[in-house]
């Protein structure tokens, strides 16, 4: 019994900071794209520019991915570990 | 490739774009959602952001300006890498309130202001009708490309012909597909499919003008990376910064404010869940869409001559280069990104002018329906609609004719994006901030939209001169800049001197917490203003949807039948649904008209906040048990008037049966001892005799009836299974009911056509049952002239529905759950001359037969609906023997 409450505190801890990283990531993919623009304008417009850009998009795309699949499981795991305990709960009840 | 063919592929591809249009609604209309509404199907669906101007401009944008044209796509990227937190939030708080439009979405917010809605509806029409004209000017200019020889000298506006066929061809697509029914989700499966398939096309087109570029015109990704470095030395491809910043911006705010893609993104969304697959495979699609826009017009300008249009290298490249089939792939890529878009956007506006134009002006001019007028909102509704949709393809096409046709594509669709993003503020002010109001949005949004007109719009269409700018800044992202920050500062500043009134905190309080906070209502409960409510429903929605609608909510209630409780709960939910259809200012007012106004007190609302606060904080656990109590307390109320009302009857029926059985026994013993005297005549004799046997008979039909009714409830009548036809049986019962009141001529109304049904049954059991409901309605209608219709449908399952309904004055809604009952006569039983068990013995030979018998309550009289299966099921004692 004891060990229970304390997986669910670990996977909704988890699902937080991943909540986080997804306020995070927004922000920083607007720095990615902003910033080299802001700081030189003449190296970024040709193919340097080109190659930069594309890339941090596929970066970010993967990280989107990425992200929402953690996120994912870890709802999955929070919603399964806060019903086993209710589970647990009506057993002892 | 010659013209002609190219019309006839073109055509093929529109013939395909029906079918699947087509074929997706029905299978909608079947209920096989599910693959319907895969993220795919939704993702794809999306794309409609990339219109004409992504597909042509792009690259046009791309030689001109270098980088720069990757803004339009990195926006709506970094939007949605906060996909999971920012847009699920925003489509679970619209799906929560049943919202139709970005219009729409800021009414309800701040209050259900029709006036705001109108407001944002009056921006998007004027900054989208440009946009509308820019795609017809694509496709056309497109047809030219293969109408003539030459690469330089395509007219801009090359006659007027071409858009006129295609804008006739969209409305058409539109009406036909995005008007089809007023459903209380407004989403249409049937538009979405096609543009998914579109999305598909022009994806593919684009993706495969990109190889054939980059590896057959040029040498691979290295050299195609060397050609764009030789570029270097070109002024018009630096990246200035405070343009990018601007027009970032924008693009990102044309992704949830642009009336097209909000209706895509949120309004067909069937929940937020979508979002978590779209949320990356959205950003793939557009990196897709791009990658290949630059090496497409490097090598535009290197191989095409200097005064071809770069707009239309797409098409130019391929067919330069003797590629006949990719220039068609290609022209039918663009193809799609127009009409995709036009489309869509068609859809939005019409739904917004409807909605929050017309729909308002209407209900406010008409007058007042008299009664049970069978007002026809519904029909209303979809014809300002269809009208709205030709009025937004005849506007773009005029404005294109009048405009002649611009030369940069980019332009206009920048100026949709700043129109649109005034409106933005507003929408993420009201989502994150409670204390945000009506006045703030209206001198945000009328300020912002004011300085865009002058600043951007206006310039744009040759009228006044651009704005005066600091040397060194660029004009259109000054104006960007000043336009929205004077927006912004107008909303926060307005808001925080104004003082909201109670529904609009109500709705900020639903919309900033995401909570659902029940409508507060000082109707009495109780069912007897339910039916009014039933019938404005069935105004808008019709008698199919209004009736499923109220029976589900009754059942939720723990009741049967179609009437529920006038809970708070139940007209929550019944005004959001009806916002679904005609907006939510709309639909507050007409629920307010019937069911009472709904003064909302400050103190009510205190009460209705801390309420929301409170269950927000249950587990679900209290909550699901709440529910289930209340649903159990219901139930058993039901059970427990039934009882009552069933034990009074039981009493009467025994006294109705020894009276029954009474008074036929009195006059053949009566008779009988007359008959024994001894002078009496053979007249009186025969008369007497005569007399004594109809008396006999009498009591054997009564006693024949009871022994059929205690047959049929024990289940074990005897049914003879065959094959019949509805038609047939509807037609015998007529003519057999037609004896009853024969002075009274009833006007039929049938659907002969629909009638012909094929079940399986016991046709003459059934037949007993048609000719009692039909035997009724002539006895008891009391209408002049009366009128009897008859409508047959076919169930999802293959059964049938037969709905039998006078225009009398029907029955009373507390009587209605007893008619079913023996002896239960409404009327004096001198008028009617009936042992009142017709309705019993009905409603027991449908049970046998695997159907049901129902009253339908607010249909304008007494209404009857029949159900059959589409084969009785078998008995289960059957099954028993043979184990």
């Amino acid at each position: 019994m004891p060990d229970q409450p304390l997986f669910l505190e670990r996977a909704s801890f988890r699902r937080r900071r991943l909540g986080d990283a997804a306020r995070v990531l927004p922000v920083l993919a607007a720095c990615l794209i902003l910033v080299p623009v802001w700081w030189m304008p003449a190296q970024v417009s040709f193919a340097w520019g080109a190659v930069w850009l594309f890339g941090t998009w596929a970066v970010l795309i993967a990280a989107i991915w990425a992200l929402h699949r953690a996120l994912h499981r870890a709802d999955a795991a929070t919603l399964r570990a806060r019903r086993d305990i209710a589970q647990d709960h009506d057993h002892a009840l | 490739m010659p013209f002609e063919a190219l019309v006839a592929g073109c055509l093929a591809y529109v013939a395909l774009m029906f079918g699947v249009a087509f074929a997706a609604d029905r299978a909608a209309a079947r209920g096989r959602v599910r693959w319907l509404d895969h993220p795919a199907v939704y993702t794809l669906s999306l794309s409609v952001y990339c219109s004409a101007w992504t597909f042509y401009g792009a690259v046009g944008y791309a030689s001109r300006s270098g980088l720069e044209f990757a803004t339009i796509y990195l926006g709506p990227t970094i939007v949605f890498t906060g996909a999971w937190w920012g847009l699920r939030r925003l489509v679970r708080v619209a799906r929560m309130h049943h919202v139709t439009s970005i219009a729409d979405l800021i009414s309800a917010r701040f209050g259900k202001s029709n006036r705001l809605a109108a407001f944002v509806t009056l921006i998007a029409v004027i900054a989208a009708t440009p946009y509308v004209a820019l795609q017809l000017q694509s496709v056309s200019l497109s047809f030219d490309v293969f109408a003539t020889d030459s690469l330089t000298d395509i007219p801009m506006a090359g006659g007027g012909g071409t858009a006129l066929w295609v804008a006739g061809g969209l409305a058409l697509f539109t009406i036909l597909f995005g008007t089809r029914n007023l459903a209380a989700d407004e989403r249409h499966h049937g538009v979405v499919t096609a543009i998914a398939l579109e999305a598909i096309v022009k994806l593919m087109a684009f993706l495969a003008l990109g190889v054939f570029v980059v590896w057959g015109l040029a040498d691979g990704p290295a050299d195609m990376l060397a050609r764009i470095a030789e570029r270097a030395g070109d002024p018009g491809w630096i990246l200035k910064p405070d343009r990018w910043t601007a027009l970032l911006f924008v693009s990102g705010a044309a992704i949830v404010a642009l009336p097209r893609m909000f209706q895509v993104l949120v309004v067909e969304a069937a929940d937020e869940d979508r979002l978590s697959t779209a949320g990356w495979a959205f950003p793939a699609y557009l990196f897709a869409m791009s990658l290949f826009v630059l090496p497409i017009a490097v090598m535009g300008q290197e191989l095409l001559p200097v005064d071809a249009n770069p707009d239309l290298y797409v098409l130019t490249l391929p067919a330069q280069s003797g590629q006949n089939w990719l220039a068609f792939l290609v022209f039918l890529g663009g193809f799609s990104a127009a009409t995709s878009m036009v489309v869509v956007c068609t859809i939005a506006l019409a739904t917004m002018i409807s909605n929050h134009w017309l729909m308002p002006l209407w209900l406010m001019l008409r007058r007042k329906p008299q009664g049970d007028d069978p007002e026809d909102l519904r029909g209303f509704v979809l014809n300002a609609r269809r009208l709205a949709i030709l009025a937004v393809m005849a506007v773009g096409w005029l404005y294109y004719q009048a405009t002649g046709g611009t030369t940069a594509l980019a332009a206009m669709g920048l100026v949709a994006f700043t129109g649109m993003a005034q409106v933005l503020p507003a929408m993420i002010g009201g989502l994150l901030w409670r204390g945000a109001n009506r006045r703030g949005a209206f001198g945000g949004v009328g300020l912002g939209f004011a300085l865009w007109l002058a600043t951007i719009f206006l310039p744009s269409v040759g009228i006044g001169s651009p704005l005066p700018v600091p040397p060194g800044v660029d004009p259109l992202a000054f104006a960007i800049f000043l336009s929205l920050t004077v927006n912004t500062l107008a909303f926060i500043g307005l808001s925080i001197f104004g003082m909201p009134d109670p529904v609009e905190r109500l709705q900020g309080l639903s919309f900033v917490s995401a909570v659902d906070p029940v409508r507060h209502s000082r109707v009495a409960r109780g069912s007897d203003q339910v039916e009014p409510l039933l019938v404005m429903a069935r105004r808008v929605w019709g008698a199919e949807d209004a009736l499923r609608f109220f029976q589900s909510e009754a059942a939720f209630q723990g009741k049967s039948g179609y009437l529920p409780d006038l809970t708070p709960r139940f007209l929550t939910r019944l005004e959001r649904r009806l916002a679904g259809s005609i907006g939510a200012a709309t639909a507050h007012a007409m629920i307010d008209s019937v069911a009472g106004g709904s003064e909302l007190t400050v103190s009510d609302l205190m009460q209705v906040a801390t309420e929301a606060q409170r269950a927000k904080e249950e587990t679900q656990r209290l909550e699901n048990a709440t529910t289930e109590l209340a649903r159990t307390a219901r139930q058993l109320q039901e059970a427990n008037d039934k009882l009552t009302a069933l034990s009074v009857q039981k009493d009467a029926f025994l006294g109705q049966i020894s009276h029954e059985l009474r008074t036929p026994m009195t006059s053949v013993r009566a008779f009988s001892e007359i008959l024994r005297t001894p002078d009496l005549s053979d007249a009186d004799r025969d008369r007497f005799a005569k007399i004594i046997y109809d008396e006999a008979g009498r009591l054997t039909r009564l006693l024949d009836d009871l022994l059929d009714l205690s047959v049929l409830e024990s289940g074990q009548a005897q049914l003879s299974i065959t094959p019949a036809n509805l038609h047939d049986l509807i037609e015998r019962a007529l003519s057999a009911a037609s004896a009853t009141r024969p002075e009274r001529v009833f006007r039929v109304e049938r659907e002969p056509l629909a009638e012909y049904v094929g079940i399986i049954t016991d046709a003459d059991r059934l037949l007993q049952v048609l000719i009692n409901v039909i035997t009724n309605a002539r006895k008891y209608c009391d209408a002049e002239p009366p009128i009897l219709s008859i409508r047959v449908r076919r169930t999802l399952r293959g059964g049938a529905q037969i709905d039998i309904i006078d225009n009398g004055s029907g029955i009373e809604t507390a009587r209605q759950s007893l008619i079913f009952e023996k002896f239960a006569r409404l009327n004096d039983p001198a008028r009617a001359g009936g042992a009142g068990l017709g309705l019993a013995i009905c409603k027991e030979i449908m049970a046998n037969l695997g159907g049901e018998i129902t009253y339908l309550p607010g249909q304008g009289g007494a209404a009857f609906r029949i159900l059959l299966p589409r084969r009785p099921p078998v008995p289960v004692n059957a099954g028993l023997r043979r184990a």
